[in-house]
């Protein structure tokens, strides 16, 4: 469907390391050096030199102020639950000078120049490789500032005075002799008014909002009311539901099916084919799934990936001790180094596939208005790559497609597609029905489970060799498995036969160590796979710091110490890591029976410490107090942050400890819910105590970068417990 | 036509006796605060009172409902679960939030039964309510919270 390529350039996208903000200028000359200037997905000639454009009007593009004195503002990036809506709110409120209880956020698309990620070089409007912030940090503090600005103009008009003369804030204006007026009241005199070029931001010590300890999410009253609506919540007049018919195996086609009996249940209006397979429509839900279990389908399974996940790993094991492919890091000659070493240490560490298992499944809706204008709602991660597609599945012009951005039930990078799977089935669905009535495309979690779409199953083999004095004079990861970006419209990305998504975290290790390789193999295999909350860094920090440890350990060094003397020419590593080991006072006293691991990473520009305190009984591993530092430059929201890290720690401790995504011998999936795939529950879930590091930087990456230490510092705890590394996840199945 | 008394309002359903509570509420009803997560009442995220217990609609059939009193989110209303939405507000407990009704639901039926739970009676109450956000670390928080609010 979507088989162009996206310029090579950009290799900050979805998931891979977040980058300073690019600008337009350096973006269109790495696209045209990378010699295409093909973009799939998005508007053709859209992306337009800032530099040469009239200065954006902040009133009709990212805030909408009322007669009533409400605020509404655009949003440029999704919210799956990372908070980017309240962090994006809170730089506008900052400089606007208006109240909480006056704002609201809705998503915004359709405009690739007014919503495009900055943090991608503004190519595309998407969110990913929690690069929110780093996006909005300068485009949404220059709206608040330039509607002040032109809330102050209008105002001073009206007046009479001089603009000099208004002060906004708390959102009123008001003037000398007692002349006031709300923000709403001059909102749309405003509006007209000429967009100054430069409007003054407020320095740091003059902040209110931005590192404000005490703000929380303005939109946690609607999550414990039931009110904030998801696209499950989607309510329109004649809504069907329909749910899916996908191929029991990934690669295999419908080849014929019947749908006689289901078409005689009660509340079923019809089965249709999708791109995928079918979907069963029905009045509501429990129509569409009861019609479903009566549709007998033949499927070919000629094309099918008919390989069970063990013999994939096997595979996989087999494939790390040859030669890599490519080399992704190649400093000195590790291999020489390792054959004069004193000692060399080797481990294999094997990771599963992961399914994203968000509590919403996945869905869409889809309508044709009385204008013929197609409206798709749904968690839209890269909504114009979706309008594109639904264009296509349509068969109408982008521009008659409208996209919807919802609030999604979590995400973690499963609603980021570039082929947008489960929108597609939705349009598909609508536009078999013949556009007679607005659809629901609502996956069952067995649907959402067995779809695909999993964190690739890597095999990671790491050597190292130490001198005499148990000094790291050489270090070889060899990384094995699936491509993410391969065979998508992201193909371009993959910069000589490396896909960073694959080793990220791998080649950017931050220890000195004078030979250091980091290889990679790409493998061929048809389950579809994505990037899963930190991406490569849910593998490459577990590989890595863990058999750090197992060094420090081979070389009698505390870790802590060891680690402060190798990252000695990385400031942020260094302050973070001193950090938690002084509020976990790492060295002292600790509890009897319980036994602490440490690990460091950096991803998606943030670096990240944890100390974990541990339990274990038999196989029994319980974590009782996890502390993390964290360096994500300036905090916007300290307590936005906090959350972030707690629950990320939360998903990649589920991850270590028990999740498994399995194909059966034949390529079927096994796990079906969540009681076959089992995910953290509260019972599982540590204390936390996250402290943010001072910092001056840019803001950098919040959503994802708490998940990759976790696993190796409950990892190395365990060790310390028991004496057991355990080089197979989940700990379910390599602690034995 | 089945007649269920949801948040004190009677609600004529056409539907079969079969038919999950869950989707009645939802589809039919149009009661959305309950949400659909996993179908086999494994993620707690349809949770709702019947007669004041708590109960996953998704595997609760509607001919079984009788005259039982149903409340979800939306009707949720005493000492109890006003103290426990009230923690949840104070505390900034929810991230995307889609679990967060089934988890109020859960919350405020264990502080109804029991005022001041212990760590393991949390434990016990809310393992079957699964939050992908793992937003844990603060529902413990703010049901203890809860419990104090209550107390005072």
């Amino acid at each position: 469907m979507l088989n162009q390529t996206i310029p090579g350039k950009l290799s900050a996208i979805l998931g891979t390391a977040a980058r300073a903000e690019t600008s337009r200028r350096n973006f269109l000359i790495g696209a045209a050096a990378a010699g295409s200037a093909l973009v799939v997905g998005f508007r053709p000639g859209a992306v337009a030199l800032a530099e040469e454009d009239a200065p954006v009007n902040p009133l009709s593009a990212y805030v909408t102020i009322a007669e009533d004195n409400t605020i509404t503002v655009h949003s440029a990036h999704f919210d799956m639950g990372q908070g980017a809506y309240h962090g994006i709110a809170t730089l506008v409120k900052e400089e606007l000078g208006c109240s909480w209880d006056q704002m609201s956020v809705i998503g915004a698309a359709g405009d690739v120049r007014l919503y495009g990620n900055l943090a991608w070089g503004g190519f595309a409007q998407g969110t990913g490789g929690s690069t929110a912030m780093a996006s909005s940090w300068g485009r949404y503090r220059t709206a608040g500032a330039t509607a002040r600005e032109m809330l102050k103009a209008a105002a001073a008009d009206s007046w009479g005075i001089a603009a000099g003369d208004v002060v906004a804030q708390n959102g009123m204006l008001s003037g000398p002799g007692g002349r006031q007026a709300t923000y709403g009241e001059m909102a749309a005199k405003a509006a007209e008014m000429p967009v100054p070029a430069e409007a003054a931001l407020k320095p740091a010590s003059a902040w209110t909002d931005i590192g404000n300890e005490e703000t929380l999410r303005f939109d946690r009253v609607g999550k414990t009311d039931g009110s904030q609506d998801f696209t499950i919540d989607v309510k329109l007049p004649g809504l069907l539901t329909a749910v899916p018919i996908h191929p029991p195996k990934f690669g295999a086609t419908v080849a014929s099916f019947d749908a006689a009996e289901a078409k005689a249940v009660k509340g079923v209006v019809d089965v249709v084919r999708t791109p995928r397979g079918l979907a069963v429509v029905g009045e509501h839900m429990w129509a569409a799934t009861k019609g479903r279990d009566l549709v007998s389908v033949e499927w070919d399974e000629s094309g099918a990936e008919t390989r069970g996940s063990e013999a994939i790993l096997t595979d996989y094991r087999a494939q790390s001790v040859n030669e890599p492919t490519v080399f992704a890091r190649n400093d000195g000659n590790a291999e020489e180094a390792l054959a004069g070493a004193d000692r060399v240490v080797e481990a294999t560490y094997e990771f599963p596939f992961l399914a994203h298992a968000a509590l919403e499944p996945l869905n869409a809706v889809v309508h044709r208005n009385e204008d013929g204008i197609i409206e798709v709602w749904g968690g839209h991660q890269i909504p114009d790559m979706y309008q594109m597609a639904s264009a296509q599945v349509a068969g109408v012009d982008p521009s008659q497609v409208k996209m919807h951005v919802m609030k999604s039930g979590g995400g973690f990078g499963r609603r980021a597609v570039a082929d947008a799977d489960v929108i597609v089935e939705a349009v598909a669905t609508a536009r078999a029905l013949g556009w007679r009535a607005p659809v629901r495309m609502q996956w069952t979690r067995e649907d959402d489970m067995a779809a695909g779409r999993y964190r690739p199953a890597y095999v990671h083999r790491l050597r190292a060799g130490l001198d005499a004095e148990g000094n790291i004079v050489a270090w070889d990861n060899h990384i094995v498995g699936q491509s993410i970006l391969g065979g998508t419209p992201f193909e371009g990305m993959i910069e000589n036969g490396v896909d960073a998504t694959s080793v990220e975290g791998s080649n950017t290790l931050p220890y000195a160590i004078p030979n250091l390789s980091v290889g990679l193999t790409t493998t061929d295999v048809k389950v579809p796979v994505l990037w899963w909350r930190a991406v490569g860094s849910t593998h490459t920090a577990y590989a890595t710091e863990a058999f750090f440890d197992e060094l420090a350990t081979a070389a009698g060094r505390d870790p802590v110490e060891w680690r402060m003397e190798l990252i000695r020419d990385h400031p942020r590593h260094t302050e973070t890591l001193k950090l938690v080991a002084e509020k976990a006072n790492w060295g002292g006293l600790v509890p009897e029976g319980r036994f602490r691991g440490v690990s460091l990473h950096e991803s998606f520009s943030s670096v990240v410490a944890q100390i974990a305190e541990v339990s274990v009984e038999g196989t029994d591993v319980r974590v009782h107090k996890v502390w993390c530092a964290v360096d994500c430059g300036i905090a916007i929201n300290p307590d936005t942050i906090k959350a972030q890290m707690e629950g990320g720690i939360g998903f990649g401790l589920g991850s270590i400890l028990t999740e498994e995504l399995t194909l059966a011998d034949g390529g079927t999936v096994e796990q079906r819910n969540y009681d076959m795939y089992s995910i953290l529950s509260i019972d599982q879930m540590p204390e936390i105590e996250v402290h943010i590091v001072p910092s001056d930087n840019a803001p950098t990456g919040v959503g994802e970068p708490g998940t990759p230490p976790i696993g190796p510092a409950v990892a190395n705890a365990v060790f310390a417990a028991t004496g057991k590394r355990i080089y197979t996840l989940p700990f379910a199945k390599g602690l034995v | 036509m089945i007649t269920l008394h949801i948040n004190g309002k009677s609600h004529d359903i056409d539907a079969d006796p079969d038919m999950p509570l869950l989707w009645a509420i939802r589809d039919l009803a149009g009661l959305t605060g309950t949400k659909f997560g996993c179908g086999v009442a494994m993620c707690g995220a349809c949770t709702v009172h019947v007669d004041g217990v708590p109960m996953r609609s998704c595997q609760f059939a509607v001919g079984d409902v009788g005259e039982s009193r149903v409340t979800t989110i939306e009707g949720v209303n005493g000492a109890a679960a006003a103290a426990v939405q009230a923690a949840w507000v104070d505390l900034d407990v929810p991230q995307c939030g889609y679990c967060q009704s089934g988890q109020i639901m859960s919350a405020a039926a264990l502080l109804s039964e029991t005022p001041d739970p212990t760590d393991d009676d949390i434990d016990a109450a809310m393992s079957g309510n699964l939050c992908r956000c793992a937003t844990y670390h603060r529902i413990r928080a703010a049901i203890h919270d809860a419990a104090r609010r209550l107390e005072a």
